[in-house]
């Protein structure tokens, strides 16, 4: 009799792969634990800081662990306007994870488009789309951001499209080589041989090889959206103040810092921090596992 | 000639851009202003005309060197970037130093040696310092430095001493104080570059047969690292500095308004906070061209240290 071949599936070998390494488990948990945190922030934070009738004036600047006049103890103490910080901190989160999430979505799709239709084309719509996208790529990323934000103004929407504009260009360069390796392969030429149309080709053959490199480039795209909006924020160009994100929190805090009540700027910079750090480990760790032949 | 494209294509989208935003004639008028008070301020800035036909005024001042005049402070614009300019160039080369001086060491030891903990840290710094935001590190030096030990100033340049009709800071003691943390807030990313390059560069060139034939040949450890391998990583690690140097000087805009550094940077943000329209396109255009001519630079560099690259255009 002979025994069957336990093969391990090719996503538990990808998910034992990625637990071999402590740092990548830490940063995944960490990184959960933060988007959990926002997602359920109205349920744990302690108040609503967009709440005017439970947000008092009185309340401003108190050092962590200090008791406000409600009775209500601010762990993380307050900011200017009297706002608990912690629960400002975990609302912060969930405008500066959509934004990075959102622009990073949205980044891939547009940029995957345009690599897969500068590789399939070839010839004069190649070379214009990548012209763009080489023009694009030799500006720095801070400073057509800023640009765009001049121009468009202030808003979530805004700042989203303004991190698509800079960020698409990465993806689409990326899946323009991927895409162009793959179609050389041998199972494309089968795939030619059986006459399947191109649409179909590109979709359900080439398109699914691409995704491990684009999840990678997704990874570390996410982390510096969040740091870019972070940025623009601190310097008064990305979101209305009224409901600020980490990066806004930061700025608020700065005013303050230079007479020593470091906790607005310095607590949300931690979790920035940590935040970003975390996807960057993340990112490293997919990049090792999904494409060996990337490592530098 | 493409360079030449890229300038035009700019100047349309930057000019174009820039102007849909706003109506500065309101930041001017005072409350009372009248109707005629208006048009008169409207027909001052030139702004009463079409469009495209103050683009075509635009260009023809441009190519005569003349970027307009500054709304806010009524002079021509490419004198505030001349004046502002040392500064922020200051500031931008002596991060480059720093990241070179503090970071290729780093990078050559790790590479040298990736087991040891040593190595392992200075790989986790330059982890770091690449995922923090810059302001952030610019916060927290202000915080520990200038605010709880007092040890370092947080704003302006300090003392000025003048060389050759240029303002600079880094010739007198307090003008180096003032210096330290925008450089250091600054140097960071380029450092954490410096470090990765430099040990990627280490790894794979060490494995080459030149470097085994030194070894070979008993020619000490020092030159064979010091001469035969640091000719043959500097190659990238210069190819990247030169384009990151441009991405130093739009950082500097982040770092000059932490710091309130007098450079073109916070002359930028407090452009846009006003919409001061014509300094913010003559920033806009100074930056453009002066990536086109970093570009040329590299190049240059490039072959100077790369004697294959001159080899290969002289045969072509």
């Amino acid at each position: 009799m002979t025994e069957a071949v336990v093969r391990p599936s090719r996503l538990s070998l990808f998910i034992a792969n990625f637990l071999a390494v402590p740092s990548a488990v830490i940063a995944l948990s960490v990184f959960v634990a933060i988007a959990l945190a926002a997602l359920f922030a109205p349920l744990i934070a302690p108040q609503n800081p967009y709440d005017l009738m439970t947000v008092d004036i009185m309340d401003n600047l108190l050092p962590p662990g200090e008791q406000g006049y409600s009775g209500m103890t601010h762990w993380l103490g307050t900011d200017g306007q009297g706002r608990d910080m912690l629960s400002a901190m975990l609302y912060g989160l969930r405008i500066s994870l959509l934004v990075g999430l959102a622009s990073g979505l949205i980044a891939l799709v547009v940029g995957t488009m345009v690599g897969l239709i500068a590789a399939f084309r070839g010839g004069w719509v190649d070379a214009v789309l990548m012209r763009i996208v080489d023009l694009q790529l030799s500006f720095p990323t801070i400073l057509v951001a800023l640009i765009l934000l001049v121009i468009l103004g202030r808003g979530v929407d805004k700042i989203i499209f303004a991190l698509v504009v800079v960020q698409w260009a990465y993806f689409a360069r990326t899946v323009r080589g991927v895409a162009l390796v793959e179609s050389a392969r041998d199972y494309i030429e089968a795939a030619r041989g059986l006459r399947l149309g191109s649409l179909r080709i590109v979709l359900l053959h080439v398109l699914p090889n691409c995704l491990p490199t684009m999840l990678v480039v997704a990874t570390m795209q996410m982390a510096m959206a969040i740091s870019l909006e972070a940025t623009l924020s601190f310097l008064g160009l990305g979101l209305p103040p009224i409901r600020p994100s980490l990066g806004l929190l930061i700025a608020n805090g700065f005013d303050y810092l230079q007479s020593g009540r470091w906790w607005i700027s310095v607590l949300p910079g931690v979790v920035l921090l940590v935040l970003i750090v975390s996807v960057n480990i993340l990112g490293d760790r997919l990049r090792d596992i999904l494409n060996p032949h990337l490592r530098t | 000639m493409q360079a030449l494209l890229v300038l035009f294509v700019m100047t349309v989208l930057v000019f174009f851009g820039v102007n849909v935003v706003g109506n500065p004639v309101y930041i001017f008028a005072s409350s009372e202003c009248t109707q005629a008070c208006l048009n008169a301020i409207i027909a001052d800035l030139g702004l009463d005309r079409p469009v495209y036909e103050q683009y075509f005024v635009f260009l023809g001042n441009l190519l005569q060197g003349d970027l307009g005049r500054s709304f806010t402070h009524g002079v021509p614009a490419i004198g505030l970037i001349w004046e502002r300019l040392p500064a922020t160039l200051e500031l931008a080369f002596a991060a480059l130093v720093l990241a070179l001086v503090v970071g290729l060491p780093m990078g050559v030891y790790a590479g040298l040696r990736p087991q040891s903990p040593l190595s392992r840290i200075f790989m986790g710094f330059s982890m770091i310092s690449f995922s923090v935001p810059v302001f952030w590190i610019g916060l927290i030096l202000i915080l520990v430095f200038s605010v709880r030990l007092g040890w370092l100033p947080a704003i302006g340049r300090g003392d000025l001493v003048e060389v050759l009709g240029i303002q600079v800071s880094f010739l007198t003691l307090d003008g180096l104080r003032h210096l330290a943390l925008p450089t250091l807030t600054l140097s960071l990313v380029m450092m954490a570059m410096v470090i990765r390059l430099t040990r990627a560069g280490m790894r794979e060139v060490l494995h080459a047969d030149y470097i085994k034939f030194a070894r070979a040949n008993g020619i000490p450890e020092r030159r064979v690292v010091g001469v035969h391998v640091m000719k043959n990583i500097l190659i990238p690690i210069v190819t990247v500095l030169g384009m990151e140097f441009g991405g130093v000087i739009a950082f500097a805009v982040v770092t000059e308004s932490i710091f309130s550094w007098p450079g073109v940077g916070k002359m930028l943000i407090d452009a846009i906070s006003v919409l001061d329209r014509p300094l913010i396109v003559a920033y806009l255009i100074f930056v453009v061209v002066m990536f086109v001519a970093l570009n040329l630079l590299i190049d240059i560099l490039y072959s100077l240290l790369d004697p294959r690259v001159r080899v290969g255009a002289g045969a072509r």
